[in-house]
């Protein structure tokens, strides 16, 4: 790993400050990811500010919405019993991401900005248009089996790695940031992009703006949640296809709903035309089935991974089913 | 007399030590220069020199690893992990895959477990940190560590420093109630001559047996 300078950053502001002036400066937290990126290379920051110390680590439940801070530990946030109660899908989604080790390291500003875990990209003897642009992409034409499915380019058909992410998205959350310009919020389904020509970009995150905290408005998914996670070993394994599932039933009618999938695309893949099928649906099989389907549309294999255009609908119904009877 | 002997010869090698890093440091960055192109020479002449020697100085760092106080400095660069196996010369913690996929590095810090490979230890400013090497109390084993060989939680071994680190830690958290629950939050250990059964069994045994206060 390529030596850096280190300095803690005591408040948010100088924290945005100190890092704006420079163009390899990085901020680090858990660094579960961060730390892994740069002993393989893939990124090399001349600087890390450290901003583990600063005042953003409270879970807070206020009036219309929950606040979750930045910096608030995976698990903390999975095991927080008023969150088990009020955002089970949130808890559900965080604990089934990486290893207990792992979340207790892991912040939820973190977990939103971790990178693609595309072989290509960690492999920096192999072209990848994210690590190094217009430098081609290994994953098209290659081995291609976690990728994207939906909103792809050819520049990039990478998939966002995270859990938490596909909850929070499902959820309508809106993500807090502050930058050297001030404070801003982003709704948390347009805080990650699509590839595009510049998958460089992951987020919409601009000037090397701090993430400062997540707010879930409040919401009656509190009983009829799943999250399903498809992967090649029954824990600590991404997701080949995820599907978080939020139910809100009323005399077997589908009052509301919210879904959205991970492992399918550069961001998490909100499912917003099947959602707006099953309002007001009565439960049935059938009409899980059509709103997978519906889901499905546009979707697009590259490969080793076409299996996804056949587990995507399955676990999607699966996902509603189990939600469902709960 | 002997002791006292062997504390001075050990302050003069780490002194000697601490000199010979210096010297290779300055020499590196001499070489440095000496080869390096016209455009960094100006930048030594703009004093940029003074930055790129800034990026190889240590930071201070003090901490307490197994109750005892450490008062160290450390690249920024170097992981937890590293500066217990190469700079405070505890071994027992392990290098796996040191990328964060295979638990062997697990310790304890400030009570949590954490993978020490994935850690910066210029980051763990006063943290307590416990391996191993810190859990038995004399030459008495921990019940975790007693519990593995009475049940034969390990073939190699080389898993087993972390495998007890997180199953202490699974325990603590209160995430041991039953076989599955143990699977799961164990899975970030990995021991690949699969004694997966057996680690259960041990884990299992401390568990129902109330042996961890």
């Amino acid at each position: 790993m390529k030596n850096f300078q280190i300095i803690k950053a005591l408040s948010s502001g100088s924290a945005v400050s100190s890092i704006a002036k420079e163009n390899s400066a990085m901020f680090i937290a858990g660094g579960t990811n961060l730390v892994d990126l740069m002993k393989k290379n893939v990124v090399a920051p001349d600087k890390l500010v450290d901003i583990t110390a600063l005042d953003l680590k409270k879970i807070e439940f206020l009036t219309a919405k929950t606040s979750i801070g930045a910096l608030a530990k995976n698990s903390q946030v999975a095991e927080d019993k008023a969150i088990i109660e009020k955002h089970p899908l949130l808890a559900m989604a965080l604990a089934a991401g990486a290893s207990q080790q792992i979340r207790h390291m892991a912040t939820v500003g973190g977990n939103m900005l971790q990178r693609t875990r595309c072989s290509y990209f960690y492999n920096t003897d192999m072209p990848c248009n994210k690590r190094v642009p217009k430098s081609g992409c290994g994953a098209i034409g290659g081995s291609n089996r976690m990728h994207a499915i939906f909103g792809a380019s050819d520049s990039c058909i990478a998939v966002h790695p995270s859990d938490m992410c596909v909850a929070l998205a499902a959820l309508d959350a809106t993500v807090l940031v502050e930058g050297p310009k001030g404070k801003r919020e982003i709704k948390f389904t347009e805080f990650h992009r699509l590839p595009g020509n510049t998958p460089e970009k992951d987020n919409t995150l601009q000037n090397k703006e701090l993430i400062t905290s997540v707010e879930i408005p409040n919401n009656n998914f509190t009983k009829n949640v799943h999250y399903l996670k498809v992967r090649d070993r029954s824990s600590y394994a991404f997701a080949l296809i995820s599907v978080a599932a939020a139910l809100d039933i009323q005399n077997n009618t589908i009052n509301d709903v919210r879904l959205a999938m991970g492992g399918v695309a550069h961001k998490p893949w909100r499912l917003t035309e099947a959602e707006e099928f099953l309002k007001g649906k009565t439960i049935s099989e059938t009409i899980f089935r059509q709103a997978a389907d519906l889901a499905m549309k546009g979707a697009r294999g590259y490969g080793d991974n076409d299996f996804k255009l056949t587990l995507g609908p399955n676990a999607i119904v699966e996902a509603l089913t189990i939600a469902s009877s709960k | 007399m002997a002791a006292k002997k062997s504390t001075r010869n050990k302050l003069t090698e780490d002194e000697s030590n601490a000199s010979r890093r210096d010297f290779l440091k300055k020499s590196g960055l001499f070489t440095a220069l000496a080869l390096a192109p016209p455009s960094l020479v100006m930048a030594s002449e703009k004093k940029w020199d003074e930055k790129i020697a800034e990026y190889l100085e240590t930071v201070p760092l003090s901490l307490e690893v197994n109750g005892v106080k450490q008062n160290l400095n450390v690249e920024p660069r170097t992981t937890l992990l590293d500066l217990l196996r190469e700079q405070l010369h505890l071994t027992g913690t392990k290098k796996g895959c040191d990328h964060g996929q295979c638990g062997a590095c697990t310790v304890h810090v400030n009570g949590t477990r954490i993978l020490s490979c994935l850690t910066l230890a210029s980051m763990q400013q006063n943290a307590q940190v416990t391996t191993i090497e810190g859990l038995s109390k004399g030459k008495k084993l921990h019940p975790m560590q007693e519990a593995f060989i009475k049940n034969d939680g390990f073939q190699c071994g080389y898993c087993t420093p972390g495998q007890i680190m997180s199953g202490i830690a699974c325990i603590k958290e209160g995430h041991a109630n039953s076989r599955e629950e143990i699977r799961e939050y164990m899975s970030g250990n990995i021991c690949r001559c699969g004694a997966y059964h057996n680690i259960v069994d041990a884990i299992t045994e401390v568990k129902e047996g109330g042996m961890l206060s």
